[in-house]
C-alpha cells in the first residue's frame, strides 16, 4: 500500500476527481503555482492547466463568491481557505449564498461547490491562525460539514465532497498535513459524509471526537473499554451511531478542540442526554479547549489543546467516581 | 394551453420588438404601483422594494442578454424579472407569498428566481451578486462558452467589499462580466454624497484596469446601445465593463420608507425625464405609435395586472411541507 502524507492524499483525491470529471476546478490563494501553501494541490497545475487550477487575489468573498456562481452555472470548484479564520470575510458566501440558492432557486439551482479551509491549533501559528471555528457553520441547513481525522478520510471525505451535488465545506486539522502513512486510493468504498467511524470498539464508556483529537483520543484510551467514535460529518452528524453506541455503554464523553462554549460537543451531548437520559449511568461531559484564544508559546499552546495525558486523566476520574471532573484551568484556579 | 416555459421564452424573444418594449415598461410600472397597494392592505408581509423609474435598465437589459446569459440582481428586482420574462403572476405570487409564486411562495419580494431564463435567486445582501455573475462567467469561461454574466447592483453596493474584490477579479481574469452600477442617488435613507468618496461609481472602473461607461438610465435607447457594446466586449474575449446607469428611485427605500430626505422639488425634476414618457415620446415621433395606440397599450397593461391581482388573491398559500423542501441537493 503507498505511504503518502495527509497533505498528499488531499491532491490525490483532488486530481483523481479531476480526471474523472472535466467540470471540476480548483482555485484559491497560492494553490495553483505553489502547489498550496501547504502543498496540498501538488501537480494539479502541472496536469489540468491553468484554466482550471488558478490562483486568486488574497480577495476570499471575491473567490468564494466566485465558486458559488460557477457551480451554479455548472461547474464543480473546489476552494481553498488557506486559514479557517480567513472564512470570516467570506461567510456571507458560504452560508447565506452558497447554502440558499437550491431553496431559492425552488430546487432548480444546485451549487455542488466544495471548501475547504485548514483549521486548528499546534502549528505555532498564533491566535488567529489556529481556530478551528467549526461552529461558525453548524447552523446552516443546506450546508455540510466533514472534517478529517487521518489519511484515508483526508482522501476519502474530499472525494466525496466533491461528488456531493451541494456545497460541503471539508475542514482540514493543519497539524495532521505532515502525517505519513497507508493510503487507498479507490474509486469505490469511500467514507460516506453523514457517517461516522467507530475507530475502536469497546463497552464502557462512548468517546466522541473529531480531527485532531481522534488520534489524540486513542493514545489516550489505550487499555481503557472506551468505544471510539470519530464523528467524521458534522453536518449533518451520525446520531444513529452515536445512540447505539451510548445503548452499549451508557457513558459519553466529547473531546473537542474547540474552546468549550457554543461547540459541537453541545450539540451532540444535549441530544444524546434527551435522547438517553434514562440509559446514562453518569451525567456526560465535554473535555476541550478553555474559552480563551488560543495562546502562541510552545508550552501554553500544547497546554491549551487537550493531550493524550489529560483526556486518559480526565476520563479515568469519571470511569472511577462517575463524576464529572473538573478541567485544568478550574482545578489550577485560573478560571 | 402553453406551458410556464414556453410563454415566459416567448416574453423574453418578444422584446425585440420596440412596442412590445414599451408595453413592458408599462407592465413594470403598474406592476410596481399596484404592488404599494397591496402593501397597505397587508397583502404583501415584511418589506418590498420597487422600482418606479427605472423601468429603461429593466428592459435595456432584457433585450440585449441571450436567454442562457446569467443576471444577478438585487431585492428591488420585480421590473428585472418582469422584463427578463418571469410571468406577472409567478412574482406576484412569490411577493405575496403564495404557491403560485416563482419558488412557491417562499421568498417573498426581495427573493425573485428564474433559472431558465438566466435569473439567478436575487439577492438581499448588498454586494453579494457581483462575485457570484463573476464566478458564472468564470464557468463560461473556463468551458469556452459565448455567454456572459450580468451584476445589477445599486449604488450602495459600490462602498462594499464584494464590489472592489469582484471587479479586481474579474479584471485579472478578464471574465465575461458586465458590471451595472443602477446609482438612483440613495443607499437606503442616505443620499450618495454623504457615503461615496466619488461623484461617478464609474471612476472607480480605473482603479482595476476596467472600461467603463456612464449612461443616462432614463433612456431606453441609450442603455441598449452601451449594454450591446459591453456585452460584445465580453464575448469577443475583452472582458468586464462597469456601465454606470444614472436613474432616480421614485419610491423610498423600502415600503416603510417615505423618503422624507429628498429635498423639495427633486422627484418633480426628474419626472419629465421618466423613462416611459421619453420612450412613448420617441415613438410617436418616429412615427411607430400613435398617442391613440401607446394610451391603448397603456389601458391594457394597468387591466392585465389588475387581473394578475385578482388571479393571485385567490391563490392558495403554501402548506407546512415547503418549510423543508429544497435544503438539501439530493
Amino acid at each position: 500500500m503507498a505511504q503518502v502524507r495527509f497533505r498528499q492524499a488531499i491532491a490525490l483525491a483532488l486530481a483523481d476527481e479531476m480526471r474523472k470529471d472535466a467540470s471540476v476546478m480548483v482555485f484559491g490563494e497560492d494553490v495553483a503555482h505553489a502547489e498550496g501553501p501547504f502543498k496540498t494541490s501538488e501537480g494539479l497545475l502541472a496536469e489540468f492547466g491553468p484554466l482550471r487550477v488558478r490562483d486568486t487575489p488574497i480577495s476570499e468573498m471575491a473567490f468564494t463568491g466566485a465558486a458559488v456562481g460557477a457551480a451554479t452555472a455548472g461547474m464543480k470548484p473546489v476552494i481553498e481557505i488557506m486559514f479557517m479564520e480567513f472564512m470570516g470575510v467570506a461567510l456571507d458566501m458560504v452560508v447565506t449564498e452558497a447554502a440558499k440558492f437550491h431553496y431559492l432557486s425552488g430546487g432548480e439551482f444546485t451549487v455542488p461547490m466544495v471548501i475547504r479551509a485548514s483549521v486548528g491549533a499546534g502549528g505555532g501559528f498564533g491566535l488567529q491562525h489556529s481556530q478551528t471555528l467549526e461552529n461558525w457553520l453548524v447552523a446552516t441547513p443546506g450546508l455540510k460539514v466533514v472534517v478529517p481525522s487521518d489519511i484515508q478520510s483526508a482522501y476519502d471525505l474530499t472525494r466525496a465532497a466533491i461528488r456531493d451535488a451541494g456545497p460541503v465545506a471539508v475542514l482540514e486539522p493543519r497539524a495532521l498535513y505532515g502525517d505519513r502513512g497507508p493510503l487507498i486510493q479507490r474509486e469505490d468504498g469511500l467514507l460516506e459524509i453523514g457517517k461516522a467511524r467507530i475507530m475502536r470498539e469497546g463497552n464502557g464508556i462512548t468517546v466522541v471526537s473529531m480531527g485532531q483529537l481522534v488520534a489524540k483520543s486513542i493514545e489516550a484510551l489505550a487499555g481503557i473499554d472506551a468505544e471510539i467514535i470519530d464523528l467524521s460529518t458534522l453536518v449533518p452528524w451520525d446520531q444513529e451511531c452515536v445512540s447505539a453506541s451510548i445503548k452499549k455503554t451508557g457513558r459519553l464523553v466529547i473531546v473537542q478542540e474547540a474552546p468549550v462554549s457554543g461547540g459541537w460537543g453541545h450539540e451532540v451531548l444535549s441530544l444524546m442526554v434527551s435522547k438517553h437520559f434514562a440509559e446514562l449511568k453518569a451525567a456526560p461531559f465535554i473535555i476541550s479547549a478553555p474559552n480563551a484564544p488560543v495562546p502562541y508559546g510552545k508550552d501554553l499552546e500544547e497546554l491549551y489543546i487537550p493531550q493524550p495525558a489529560y483526556i486518559k486523566e480526565q476520563i479515568a476520574h469519571y470511569l472511577s467516581t462517575n463524576q464529572v471532573p473538573t478541567p485544568w484551568w478550574t482545578q489550577r484556579g485560573l478560571n | 394551453m402553453s406551458t410556464q416555459h414556453e410563454v415566459q421564452s416567448k416574453r423574453r424573444s418578444n422584446l425585440s420588438d420596440p412596442v412590445e418594449q414599451l408595453r413592458r415598461m408599462f407592465e413594470i410600472r403598474y406592476f410596481e404601483e399596484e404592488i404599494v397597494g397591496l402593501f397597505s392592505e397587508g397583502l404583501v408581509h415584511g418589506t418590498t422594494h420597487t422600482c418606479q423609474g427605472q423601468e429603461a435598465l429593466n428592459i435595456g437589459l432584457a433585450a440585449t442578454l441571450n436567454p442562457d446569459d446569467f443576471v444577478a440582481c438585487t431585492y428591488r428586482s420585480h421590473g428585472f424579472a418582469l422584463a427578463l420574462g418571469l410571468t406577472p403572476e409567478a412574482a406576484l405570487g412569490e411577493i405575496m407569498g403564495r404557491t403560485t409564486g416563482c419558488i412557491g411562495g417562499v421568498g417573498g419580494s426581495m427573493h425573485l428566481s428564474a433559472p431558465e431564463l438566466g435569473l439567478l435567486p436575487t439577492f438581499a445582501i448588498v454586494g453579494a451578486g457581483l462575485p457570484i455573475a463573476a464566478g458564472a462567467a468564470l464557468a463560461f469561461q473556463t468551458r469556452g462558452e459565448n455567454r456572459v454574466a450580468v451584476a445589477v447592483f445599486g449604488d450602495g453596493a459600490a462602498n462594499i467589499g464584494a464590489f472592489h474584490e469582484a471587479l479586481n477579479l474579474a479584471s485579472v481574469w478578464k471574465l465575461p462580466v458586465i458590471f451595472i452600477c443602477d446609482n438612483n442617488l440613495y443607499g437606503e435613507y442616505s443620499r450618495i454624497e454623504t457615503t461615496t468618496s466619488v461623484v461617478d461609481i464609474a471612476q472607480r472602473a480605473a482603479s482595476y484596469s476596467m472600461p467603463s461607461e456612464i449612461i443616462d438610465g432614463m433612456i431606453l435607447a441609450d442603455v441598449i446601445a452601451s449594454l450591446k457594446r459591453a456585452i460584445d466586449r465580453a464575448r469577443t474575449g475583452g472582458g468586464p465593463t462597469l456601465i454606470e446607469a444614472k436613474t432616480y428611485r421614485y419610491a423610498g427605500h423600502s415600503r416603510a420608507d417615505l423618503a422624507t430626505y429628498r429635498p423639495e422639488g427633486e422627484l418633480e425634476s426628474w419626472l419629465p425625464r421618466d423613462p416611459l414618457l421619453v420612450r412613448q415620446n420617441e415613438l410617436i415621433a418616429a412615427g411607430v405609435l400613435t398617442t391613440q395606440e401607446v394610451a391603448a397599450i397603456s389601458d391594457q397593461e394597468r387591466a392585465s395586472i389588475a387581473k394578475v391581482i385578482e388571479y393571485t388573491r385567490n391563490a392558495p398559500f403554501p402548506s407546512p411541507d415547503a418549510i423543508f423542501k429544497n435544503i438539501w441537493t439530493q
